[in-house]
């Protein structure tokens, strides 16, 4: 084990499978000689040089079409969307292409590929550069959608995506680049598809997802000093596949759900768990499932505003004492 | 207008000799395009039987094109076209009953319905896809290429589009691409003068929509008659070679003229009846059987081609017309590599 920040979990994980399959390669704006504007990506080119490390021009559907092209070909592409905001210029590529050529084509072509991509609010750079896009990914037939909260899972779930035999996007939460954690030194693995139970608890369940996982986490033990509230505490970690096994067990255990998200309200991926555990166990429930999102809005830019605006610790206690009061 | 009407322009950079073109291969680009020529008027009558669902968008008048290319491509070469890409799919060996199958909603279609006529896909004829959004399938086509750069098979894509699709980033992004990577991918606009009704002269900022293009990425204008099948062959045996031995990708503009609407819907009354009327004097096919006579070429072996192609429709319509309705048991499967389309757990 060694302490990494989750950003350099991202190369060790893209490192440790390029090593392993040379059908591994990365594309992307600046992620080679410059090592990507979030420095996640440094080193890599230096490892494995400019064949397999490839910096692109600002052309989004080109980097996106050529994952898919290689990807349908033998390679297995890695390609890196600088900011996830700029899925909505290649989401063509993305939604129409890579998501649904598989199953038009009656399964002739597979697309082993992985999108990564920096997503999500806390960095102050306003309503374009700050959203989290993960329930785009997550409504369209056809992606796997994963967001790690953690530097080892960024390792395991990125090296899992880069095996996968189908399209992965990736959401990295930028605001989580700079923190630390235990990563494995040896080769690391975490299947897609499985959500981490993180805290048990009796009398709530919170699902939470990539930067709103920390926050959850310190709502719980807010609610175990000082209201006496006993909270489980669940990372997704996988929107798709989604891991309602787990979910569910827990919910039918303490009989309340929170969900955490930073997404607008509209669609989030919290409302389709409260529909999937309103559907299966209605009778299980003890009230009534609460979702804690950011309100319907683009993020505003000043620190104070986008703070307002995030689901924080506080907000996930109050929604937390209201359900269980 | 005249044979010849455009300029035999080969890029000038490969000093590769020309293809031998002899009368075998003459017989069988012939034969390639009555293929796809009887196939598409099958499909319209079937259209008029409402047996065809859906729509379709048919490259009558347009055969030589796809034909002078698959005849020079190597058979692990990769294919990408359009919605209009019945022919380009047939020519690299696609089944014949699976396309009109596909498009009659049948289990015997090529992707047993789950496509349909604007996504004909054959990949092991490494016909990798037909696509139905304007301009996307030229950086996948570019990716292609790319792996097949990357894993050195000097196998190259040829990607097929129209003129209207030079109007679409897409196109931009993925020509300087292929440039700066060198890729070995060639970019085929079949240049048929109009998007859907529009013509394209009305909508463009130069005269010929790809090929003056070109110099903005650096490669050489190539604009020719994409009416004559053994040019369209010839400028296909240069620009594949040339990908093949590292060149870099090509941009063809190759003029030609679909000889009915843009798709099942569309009578194509907007285009002006003294245009029609030269084009269709232009039609590829009656051009070359004459071409062929002049040549020498017997008779008798041009009759006995027309008859086995039309023998070769008849029974891939029968095969299709006699094929069950698509079987809804595979709705739900090959979302996933796994084949299925499970989401959660
Ligand atoms: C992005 C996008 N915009 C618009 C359309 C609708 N559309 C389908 S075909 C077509 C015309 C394309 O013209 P061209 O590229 O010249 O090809 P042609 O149909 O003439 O072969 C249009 C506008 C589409 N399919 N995709
Ligand atoms: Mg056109």
């Amino acid at each position: 084990m060694a302490e990494l920040t989750y950003r350099d979990a991202v190369s060790a994980g893209i490192a440790q499978e390029m090593r392993r399959d040379h059908n591994v390669v990365f594309l992307g704006e600046d992620i080679a000689a410059a090592g990507g504007v979030f420095k996640a990506t440094t080193g890599l080119l230096d490892e494995f040089g400019p064949d397999r490390v490839k910096d692109t021009p600002i052309s989004e559907q080109a980097i996106v079409g050529a994952a898919m092209g290689a990807a349908m070909t033998g390679l297995r592409p890695i390609a890196e969307i600088m900011f996830s905001d700029f899925f909505a210029v290649c989401w063509d590529l993305v939604a129409n292409q890579i998501a649904k050529t598989r199953y038009m084509t009656d399964g002739q072509c597979s697309f082993p590929l992985v999108i990564r991509s920096a997503n999500g609010g806390g960095s102050r750079f306003g309503a374009q550069h700050s959203q989290s896009v993960e329930n785009w990914a997550m409504a369209i037939p056809g992606l796997k959608v994963v967001a790690p909260s953690t530097p080892a899972d960024v390792k395991g779930l990125l090296a899992a995506s880069v095996r996968d035999p189908d399209p992965v996007m990736f959401f990295e939460q930028k605001s989580l680049y700079a923190t630390k954690g235990e990563v494995p030194d040896d080769e690391h693995v975490e299947p897609l598809g499985k959500a981490r139970v993180l805290r048990d608890g009796g009398d709530v369940t919170i699902a939470a997802l990539a930067a709103m996982v920390p926050r959850a986490e310190r709502a719980a033990k807010m609610l175990a000093q000082d209201y006496g509230i006993s909270a489980a505490v669940i990372d997704v970690r996988s929107l798709v596949p989604l891991d309602t096994t787990t979910i569910l067990e827990h919910v039918g255990k303490t009989g309340r759900l929170v969900t955490v998200e930073e997404n607008p309200r509209l669609c989030g991926w919290g409302a389709e768990l409260a529909s999937i555990v309103a559907e299966e166990i209605f009778w299980d429930l003890d009230g009534p499932i609460v979702r804690v999102t950011t309100p319907h809005i683009p993020l505003p830019s000043a620190d104070a505003l986008e703070d307002a605006a995030l689901p924080s610790a506080e907000r996930i206690v109050a929604a937390v004492r209201q359900l269980v009061d | 207008m005249e044979e010849g009407f455009l300029a035999r322009t080969f890029p000038s950079t490969s000093g590769n000799a020309p293809t031998p073109i002899d009368d075998d291969l003459r017989l069988k680009l012939y034969r390639m395009m009555l293929r796809a020529r009887h196939m598409e008027q099958r499909a319209y009558d079937l259209f008029m039987q409402n047996l065809v669902k859906g729509t379709s968008h048919l490259a009558l008048g347009q055969e030589a094109v796809s034909t002078g290319f698959a005849a020079a491509m190597r058979s692990d070469d990769y294919t990408f076209c359009t919605y209009r890409g019945h022919n380009h799919t047939l020519l690299r060996g696609a089944s014949m009953a699976g396309i009109l199958g596909e498009l009659m909603g049948r289990e015997c279609g090529l992707m047993r319905g789950k496509g349909g006529s604007m996504h004909l896909t054959s990949v092991k004829h490494g016909a990798m896809g037909s696509y139905a959004i304007v301009g996307a399938h030229l950086p996948i086509a570019t990716g292609a290429a790319w792996s097949a750069q990357y894993r050195g098979t000097q196998q190259a894509a040829v990607c097929f589009f129209g003129d209207g699709t030079t109007n679409i980033g897409a196109f931009h992004e993925a020509l300087n691409f292929a440039v700066i990577w060198k890729l070995p991918v060639v970019f085929v606009c079949e240049n048929n003068m109009y998007m859907e009704y529009t013509p394209i002269s009305d909508v463009t900022a130069v005269e010929n929509p790809a090929a003056d293009r070109a110099a903005a990425y650096g490669l050489e204008p190539v604009l020719i008659d994409g009416n004559d099948v053994e040019l369209v062959f010839e400028t296909a045996s240069q620009v594949l070679t040339r990908a093949r031995e590292g060149g870099g990708p090509s941009l063809i503009e190759a003029k030609t003229y679909r000889h009915g609407g843009h798709s099942r819907a569309d009578p194509g009354k907007y285009r002006p009846d003294d245009e029609v009327a030269a084009w269709l004097e232009r039609d590829p096919l009656p051009r070359y059987r004459q071409r062929l006579g002049k040549l020498g070429i017997d008779e008798a072996a041009l009759s006995k081609i027309e008859a086995e192609v039309e023998a070769e429709v008849d029974e891939a319509t029968e095969t299709a017309r006699n094929s069950p309705a698509a079987d809804t048991s595979i709705v739900e499967i090959d979302v996933w590599a796994d084949g299925g389309s499970a989401w959660r757990n």
